[in-house]
């Protein structure tokens, strides 16, 4: 470290931190620990023998969805997660959700474990944790209507209410996100795209949960209903008190909407941070890419990060820091070392070699 | 909150009627396309009119064929009232055995229906159930019922049917299968086409497991068993319609086949088959409509359930009307 590397960059680095420390996480909610989950691509026993050189191997390839994802949420916080298409946003959505088992790694809500509970175990957390999906056009079931799809969360987790009580129950939440009661006998088809999301909204406030999973709620939406949905979501926050980890693309919409952001490339975090920090000081060379690549009016901005090539194959993932075939400023340790995620002064969290040796 | 009072205050001015049941029904493609198609009406007509005459027969028939005592033995082999020598008393003439060919057609019909109707419903409840528990559950449960049901396949109903009655009539003897004929017939054509239904019901099944309601209801802490039959079996039923309308003509086809190879109805409660057999050894002295009258009977109804059946499937067909 010298003195001119001092001067031009911040003296951030305070403490390299291991993956499983817990000072965080005394108000978190939600707490994601070395999350990995890889896919196989290989098919079934039979299929994975190969011939090779003579001899009979098993060939196994698989999908390195996500690789060693650290996330803590917050109680009240909206937590964003952002980054291209593929880098693994929605597994760790599903894998939260249990909708999708973990290869490796643990998830705990509210301190208890959940990743491994059976789905009797997992019902109580159901009830605590809900989610809303990318496509509102596929996720109500054509075949039932919209009283059908709102009342079935409430009967199954109050087998004690009767027809009155969750009747009731069904009108408030359809009221509370803007679909008229009277509606309840229709079906699904019968609504455009953004009343669909607003009755799917309504699916996951029914039980009335404390936590859920967004995966790309408005992305397929139209642009002039995705503001009237989002706003929907934030009202439903600071009514309800919510605590949301929101899967997007959109960094407009992180911008508008995340207390917190986390930026993930090809299954890992490579930087979490405030909202506002984040788009004020990116850290890492991915976000500082990522955030330049945001069009913008002004013309005074600095000339757009062009990366070289292209997202590597999750397949065979890079050796080191996923990011170095890419990244302008990598070095032999980055293409060794996998970087960890290591807090900065003001909080934010990154996993590069170069911000923890100040070479950024 | 601003978004939602508006939608509330615009749904107010122009709040729509909930249409009922039957208006949704009329409203439909499936009647619009029923409306305009006379085929269709014409088919969907016959089958009920011979389903209705089938199930009344005790009622309409002129004579009861099962009565020995109804039967008279010289008036065998007459023919039908348009031929010269015909009796006044059966219209469509008689049998080898003297009794009247119209009431045991409509006798004959009610056993064919009995039997396909019966058949394809215990076909669907296995079909539906494995082929809903192969492509949900998928893996080794998928595998194996998939392997159960190609073995099935490999057998053809004929064989299943020999091998059954075969044995059936060694332990328990003849008197016992002739009493039981039709629910062997059922079980038999039942349990030999079932792979149909699970093969149609698998592979909807696994169009529709992976659309997000049923990660909604996963999500919600529903069981396997009521996602499967409660979310994604109605979405699978236009296909299952369509092929229970090909399969109830595949098993009256069945039953005539094995009846007249001699492995179905006996001749005291003959089916449509079992008419055509005994009829059919008299086609050489001339008596040619105890075979060819059920013979035609057996052809339109097929036909018009087959002919259904298209209708349906191209009403059905995501991919000619998106609905």
């Amino acid at each position: 470290m010298n003195a001119t590397a001092m001067d031009l960059k911040d003296a951030n680095l305070e403490s390299v931190d291991t993956p499983t420390q817990n000072e965080e996480s005394a108000d978190s909610l939600l707490q994601i620990r070395n999350l990995k989950k890889r896919f196989s691509l290989s098919g079934d026993f039979l299929e994975q023998l190969r011939f090779k050189g003579g001899k009979l191997i098993r060939h196994r390839e698989y999908v390195h969805a996500i690789n060693g994802v650290n996330l803590d949420i917050k109680r009240g916080e909206a937590l964003c997660v952002v980054g291209e298409s593929g880098c693994g946003k929605s597994t760790v959505a599903r894998t939260v959700m249990g909708l999708l088992t973990p290869t490796a790694g643990e998830i705990s809500y509210a301190g208890q474990r959940i990743d491994n509970l059976s789905s009797r175990e997992l019902l109580p957390f159901r009830k605590r944790m809900q989610m809303i999906f990318q496509n509102p056009y596929a996720s109500l079931n054509p075949r039932m209507t919209i009283q059908q799809t709102l009342e079935e969360p409430l009967r199954l987790h109050h087998p004690d209410w009767n027809r009155l009580k969750v009747q009731e129950k069904v009108q408030e939440v359809m009221s509370s996100v803007g679909i008229d009661p009277d509606w309840g006998k229709r079906f699904g088809h019968e609504f455009s795209g953004g009343q669909r999301q607003r009755i799917a909204i309504a699916r996951a406030l029914a039980v009335d949960p404390e936590f859920i999973v967004a995966d790309e709620p408005i992305s397929a939406l139209d642009v002039s209903i995705q503001a009237q949905v989002l706003n929907l979501l934030m009202d439903a926050q600071r009514d309800r008190n919510l605590t949301y980890l929101f899967i997007t693309h959109d960094l407009a919409v992180v911008e508008h909407f995340g207390t917190r952001v986390a930026v993930m490339y090809l299954g890992t975090v490579c930087e979490i941070a405030t909202t506002a920090t984040l788009f004020n000081k990116p850290r890492h060379p991915y976000t500082q890419a990522l955030l330049s690549a945001i069009p913008r009016l002004e013309d005074d901005r600095p000339q757009h990060i062009r990366l070289k090539g292209e997202v590597p194959t999750p397949v065979n993932l890079p050796s080191g820091c996923v990011f170095h075939g890419r990244c302008p400023y990598a070095n032999t340790r980055c293409r060794q070392e996998i970087p960890t995620l290591v807090t900065q002064l003001d909080g934010t969290r990154v996993a590069c070699h170069a911000v923890e040796e100040n070479r950024l | 909150m601003t978004t939602p009072t508006v939608t509330q205050s615009n749904s107010q001015t122009t709040r729509p009627r909930i249409p009922s049941r039957w208006e949704r029904l009329r409203d439909s493609y499936l009647w619009y396309s029923f409306k305009r198609d006379h085929t269709a009406q014409l088919c969907l007509a016959i089958f009920i009119g011979l389903v209705i005459v089938a199930f009344a027969s005790p009622l309409l028939a002129p004579t009861d064929p099962y009565d020995l005592r109804q039967i008279d033995i010289m008036a065998s082999e007459l023919p039908p009232f348009w031929i010269e020598g015909a009796d006044e008393r059966f219209i469509l003439g008689t049998d080898a055995q003297g009794r009247d060919l119209l009431s045991i057609i409509l006798y004959g019909t009610r056993v064919s229906l009995l039997i396909g109707f019966g058949a394809v419903i215990l076909q669907a409840l296995l079909g539906i159930t494995f082929g809903l528990m192969a492509g949900y559950l998928g893996g080794r449960v998928d595998a194996l019922l998939m392997r159960l049901a190609d073995i099935q396949l490999s057998f053809s109903t004929l064989m299943v049917a020999i091998v059954v009655g075969a044995v059936v009539k060694a332990t328990m003897g003849g008197a016992f299968y002739s009493e039981y004929a039709i629910i062997m017939l059922i079980l038999i054509i039942g349990l030999a086409e079932w792979p149909q239904y699970a093969r149609t019901v698998r592979a909807s099944v696994l169009a529709e497991k992976n659309k997000e309601y049923v990660d909604a209801a996963r999500v919600m802490g529903l069981r396997s068993k009521r996602i499967m039959f409660r979310h994604v079996l109605p979405n699978t039923l236009s296909p299952i319609f369509v092929i229970s309308t090909v399969q109830i003509a595949n098993a009256i086809i069945s039953e005539a086949a094995l009846s007249f190879l001699g492995l179905g109805m006996p001749e005291t409660h003959p089916s449509l088959g079992s008419l055509i057999k005994s009829g059919f050894d008299y086609i050489q002295s001339g008596s040619w409509w105890i075979t060819l009258i059920p013979g035609a009977v057996l052809v339109i109804l097929v036909l018009s359930i087959n002919l259904l059946g298209d209708w349906l499937r191209d009403v059905m067909n995501p991919r000619l009307y998106k609905g």
